[in-house]
């Protein structure tokens, strides 16, 4: 008797090896922390070298960004991030991640549908869902006059 | 003259000859258990070209040549060369052979390449539709990962299911004359699609095709596993070789300890970190015209049932949702002539 598709899938799912969710989850909150804890390290730096409240929060990102992307550069972040998952991920160092890496891999197609184009192929879809839903809310403040 | 037997089963009755065999891989796979195998190992993954994609042609025209010059020809002797790969368009092979002048026939199996193309190369020669044929393909894992996956710095976890691609190439030249190892008989697979969807587990997506063939290979020639000192699948990994052996299992045929999977036998997976064991053309390939054709032609194995798998997916079928359908290619493998 053939198997059908559906005990063909139980038979791969039991012969599969599971996801490690509790270490994933364990090390997404080490590296996750860590990352902020460093976020938060930079401000008080900030803060002691005498930057204004607005000049910090503009600050603390842009280092952020720029060591990722530099890790990035030097072939590190994807080693960090193969251990630390999602807590390399979701901190804004994932997303200079995800813009440096296809820059890096797409260059031998050019400076134009190379970089420039192939750049956004991870990263873009943030950007998309995360400036419709930020237009949504602004329009449901403004709507019901909540600001 | 080839002969039918069975269903699908083509038996080769000349026995063409592997003439000559090479390998080449990269990095890590020469750091891997078959390292003193390799023709030759790559310690720049790069192989000094400028893109990933270069660099896996680079690979396989470097089994080709040793191939052919260690069966003592020069590729002006070659009727055919049967070649593919992974890549879109087959961009491997094809600009790794351009200027070999030679009847370039393209061939598309995923990573059950090597067992096609050595199949049709064997039945050229059986025919005498050829003299000598080179059978050939690579992959690369650096090229693998950008059409497949993601780019290479970017910092993402694999599942455990995940396989590693193999930078590496292998190639056979088959001939009507040489020494050994022979090739028996050829069965082209079916393609079989259970319904695996996620591409992170090409294990369990390619082993009912693999079960597939290997029944029918069996049942065609009244043989089974224990008749054979070897029964090597491409790249099952540990997943798929434990479906493997589970779906034949039901059929009847016991694999006893004569399975080896190439995916398993290229790296050490715990200590190299590739996930449930090496995938890619390149896998099955640098591990057989190495490791597997050097043994039979030394006598150390008799004979060697080669069951390639290769997954038929792209990124746009899996995007769309489409299930993966499987298919393996068997080619019998003997020490001796006779």
């Amino acid at each position: 008797m053939p198997l059908t598709k559906n005990e063909y899938d139980k038979l791969a799912k039991t012969a599969s090896p599971p996801t490690k969710k509790l270490k994933n989850s364990g090390m997404a909150f080490l590296f996750g922390g860590a990352i902020c804890a460093l976020g938060v390290a930079l401000r008080v730096l900030y803060d002691m070298v005498g930057l204004t409240e607005k000049e910090i929060k503009m600050a603390v990102p842009v280092t952020l960004i720029f060591l990722a992307a530099a890790l990035t550069a030097l072939k590190v972040y994807d080693k960090i991030a193969a251990v630390g998952g999602a807590g390399t991920l979701v901190p804004i160092t994932g997303f200079a991640n995800a813009m440096v890496s296809p820059a890096i891999e797409f260059k031998p197609e050019g400076h134009v549908l190379g970089i420039g184009a192939k750049m956004f192929i991870i990263a873009g879809p943030v950007l998309v869902f995360g400036l419709t839903s930020s237009v949504i809310y602004g329009l449901i403040l403004w709507i019901f006059k909540l600001v | 003259m080839t002969e039918r037997v069975g269903r699908y089963t083509l038996r080769l009755r000349s026995r063409p000859a592997i003439a000559g065999y090479a390998a080449a891989v990269g990095k890590k796979e020469g750091e891997g258990p078959l390292a003193a195998e390799f023709d030759r190992i790559f310690e720049d993954n790069t192989l000094g070209e400028e893109s990933w994609e270069k660099a896996e042609s680079a690979l396989l025209n470097t089994a080709v040549q040793l191939a052919v010059q260690k069966a003592g020809f020069t590729p002006d002797l070659l009727d055919y060369v049967f070649a593919g790969d992974l890549l879109n368009q087959s961009i491997g092979a094809t600009f790794a052979l351009r200027d070999l002048s030679v009847p370039f026939v393209g061939l598309f199996g995923a990573c059950s390449t090597m067992a096609l193309s050595l199949g049709m190369a064997a039945i050229f020669v059986d025919t005498i539709s050829a003299a000598r044929c080179v059978a050939a393909t690579s992959s690369h894992f650096c090229s693998a990962e950008r059409q497949f996956r993601f780019p290479l710095e970017y910092g993402g976890q694999r599942t455990p299911t995940a396989q590693w691609t193999v930078t590496g190439a292998g190639a056979a030249l088959v001939g009507n004359t040489g020494g050994g190892p022979f090739v028996e008989s050829v069965t082209f697979g079916k393609m079989v699609d259970l319904g695996i969807k996620d591409a992170n587990n090409m294990g369990a997506a390619m082993a009912p095709a693999a079960a597939d063939t290997l029944k029918t290979y069996f049942s065609d020639t009244g043989t089974s596993p224990a008749d054979y000192d070897m029964v090597l699948t491409g790249d099952l990994g540990e997943t798929g070789s434990r479906l493997l052996r589970d779906l034949l299992g039901r059929e009847g045929y016991d694999l006893l300890n004569r399975h080896r999977d190439c995916g398993l036998l290229i790296f050490d997976c715990e200590k190299q970190k590739t996930g449930a064991g090496g995938s890619g053309c390149g896998c099955s390939a640098s591990v057989l015209c190495s490791y597997v054709f050097e043994r039979l032609r030394r006598g150390n194995l008799k004979n060697v049932l080669f069951i390639a798998t290769g997954a038929l997916m792209s990124p746009t079928s899996s995007q769309q949702g489409e299930s993966i359908p499987g298919v393996a290619h068997a080619v019998c493998l003997r020490a001796n002539r006779g």
